[in-house]
């Protein structure tokens, strides 16, 4: 059941190396314009690259995660968002529980980050915790820990990477292209006048410079597109209850905030393009993430929860090849899950236990008044008391 | 000279096919000892739970000592089986959510108790308890599935056979009543 992500590991591979192959080019042209030698502008191209990817494997996740100010929660901040998360962790198979973030945002969304899954965080927005039910985050959890298991976290970030790497290397490339970065002295002492093939190759190098950012951030998308499927998939699987995530989408596509701290490059991790471009369908090609209102209703036309139902349901919404690799499409019927949960908090009652795990975790104290009131108290309040403002009664902080 | 060749292809090809699959069954049947553990880690932490709750709500239900006894009886009969294999366990295991499921409809008609902060984060956890159960369950029959296909697919069967793998069995809950009660409920 779990050999998909094989499968689909392949194919991310022969992309990231169409990803690879566009780097070295840029490399190649750049090293024979700059240096009058395609080995330098190689050897430029790669180092860059692989300082980046240190960079971004060995500390990927903090930077993602420090960048949108989350913070990390123990298990009694949030007893049921930890869980829901534990529930997943199990549903999967995932060895590690992987660690939870909360950031302090009105928008909805949620991501997934991490090197492997020994080392992978959650994160989730103020908003997204407080507006779904406990069905609805089992549902959102569960594709975040799809992604963790399914190793899409880490190929992410390093495609992410690449495309950051070939992304700077065309720009400044073609600003010194235009802008005359080479000694015209060296150049024709080692051409030896061969004006004409040089112009062709500049031309050739200057369209390529163009292109190599936007066909890189291309193959990036496919990869990402498809693994959204996927997890989408994983999601019903894990829960056996694809009307939850299905839920959650459609609040997620209903809300207008846009996430603050969001860019191009790390947009394929989170859940829900934080991008919204209201009346284009995200369908075409320059889109990181289906069609929310697709992934809705592909998930709500499933007969039953398994891989297969997903990919029966994908083609007859989308028509043609399905989205699955053929290894995880083994006849095997996994029901929906019919029992309901009703012992839920209510919005309001999510929407305050959110504030008070917002308010601890920036070190304020909470101290309930008689009156119904609550008193926050910041961390540098050196007062040993304080006075309720609404009812006149006093508290020892 | 070429039939010794041959030979030797042959025993070499089959020694990699007899130790992909040896490795491959000896994967599937510590993924199925994995899962069981975790159903296991599951199954404790519900009879520790039990005993709190049964704390937390005797107090306010001075009219439902059957029931409390009901659930404490079927705990106890499920730690004494802690240690016996799935099938028997399932039946136990059955008793006391079915058990806990009766308590948990009763809870209905105590409104004070609905409101007890202690209980609300007891609730929780029951809930989420029964939730990792059953996660871990169906993880663990998927495991065993996969492992006992495996151990009846030519040509690890053989391999199965000659190093002695064990189908391993399912761990389904009997009692009709806990397919649909591990969630607990009490709406308002």
């Amino acid at each position: 059941m779990w050999e998909q992500i094989r499968s689909n590991q392949i194919r991310s591979v022969v992309l990231t190396i169409g990803m690879g192959a566009l780097l070295i080019l840029i490399g190649y042209f750049l090293g024979l314009y700059f240096f009058d030698s395609a080995f330098a502008g190689l050897v430029i191209a790669i180092l860059i690259w692989a300082i980046l990817s240190l960079v971004g494997y060995f500390q990927g996740d903090s930077i993602l995660l420090s960048m949108h100010g989350a913070k990390k929660i123990k298990p009694d901040d949030h007893p049921r968002l930890y869980n829901v998360v534990e529930e997943m962790k199990i549903a999967s198979g995932l060895e590690k529980m992987p660690d939870i973030y909360i950031i302090d945002d009105p928008a909805l969304n949620a991501f997934a980050t991490g090197r492997d899954p020994n080392r992978a965080s959650v994160a989730i927005t103020s908003g997204l915790l407080q507006k779904l039910n406990r069905d609805e985050l089992q549902g959102v959890i569960g594709h975040e820990i799809a992604h963790i298991k399914n190793r899409d976290v880490l190929l992410m970030a390093m495609c992410a990477v690449l495309l950051g790497t070939i992304v700077l290397l065309a720009y400044y490339g073609s600003r010194f292209l235009f802008f005359g970065g080479r000694t015209s002295s060296r150049r024709s002492s080692s051409s030896g006048g061969g004006g004409g093939a040089m112009i062709i190759i500049l031309v050739v190098a200057l369209v390529f410079m163009i292109l190599a950012p936007i066909f890189a951030q291309l193959i990036y998308f496919a990869i990402s597109r498809r693994r959204e499927y996927l997890a989408d998939a994983s999601s019903a699987l894990y829960t056996r209850y694809p009307e939850g995530l299905a839920s959650a989408l459609e609040k997620i596509a209903n809300s207008t905030e846009q996430l603050r701290t969001a860019n191009k490059a790390t947009a394929p991790m989170y859940i829900a393009n934080p991008f919204r471009q209201k009346g284009l369908r995200a369908s075409d090609l320059t889109s990181t993430h289906p069609p929310i209102s697709e992934r809705i209703r592909i998930l709500r036309s499933m007969a039953g929860a398994s891989y297969k139902d997903y990919d029966q349901a994908y083609r007859h919404i989308h028509g043609g090849k399905g989205v699955m690799p053929a290894s995880s499409l083994v006849a095997e019927t996994v029901p929906v899950r019919t029992m309901r949960l009703e012992s839920e908090p209510s919005e309001i009652q999510r929407a305050r236990e959110t504030s008070d795990v917002m308010w601890r975790l920036s070190n304020y104290k909470t101290i309930p008044c008689d009156c119904g009131a609550k008193l926050r108290v910041p961390s540098t309040f050196r007062q040993p008391q304080i006075r309720c403002p609404h009812c006149g009664r006093t508290h020892q902080v | 000279m070429i039939p010794g060749i041959i030979i030797g292809v042959v025993v070499v090809v089959l020694a990699i096919i007899i130790w992909a699959n040896y490795n491959g069954l000896v994967g599937l049947r510590n993924q199925v000892k994995n899962a069981w553990a975790q159903i296991d880690v599951q199954l404790k932490r519900r009879y520790d739970l039990v005993p709190n709750l049964v704390e937390t709500v005797k107090g306010y239900m001075k009219h439902e000592r059957e029931t409390l006894e009901a659930v404490t009886k079927a705990r106890n009969i499920a730690v004494q089986a802690s240690s016996a294999g799935a099938g028997e366990r399932s039946k136990v295991e059955g008793e006391l959510s079915s058990a806990l499921s009766r308590l948990l409809a009763v809870v209905e008609r105590y409104p004070d108790l609905k409101a007890n902060q202690n209980f609300l984060a007891l609730q929780e956890e029951l809930t989420s308890t029964e939730n990792k159960i059953s996660f871990a369950r169906q993880f663990y029959n998927d495991s065993v599935l996969r492992y006992n296909n495996k151990t009846h697919m030519f040509p690890s069967n053989i391999i199965a056979s000659m190093f002695g793998f064990k189908p391993g069995e399912f761990f389904e809950i009997t009692v009709a009543a806990e397919r649909e009660a591990p969630k607990v409920s009490f709406t308002q």
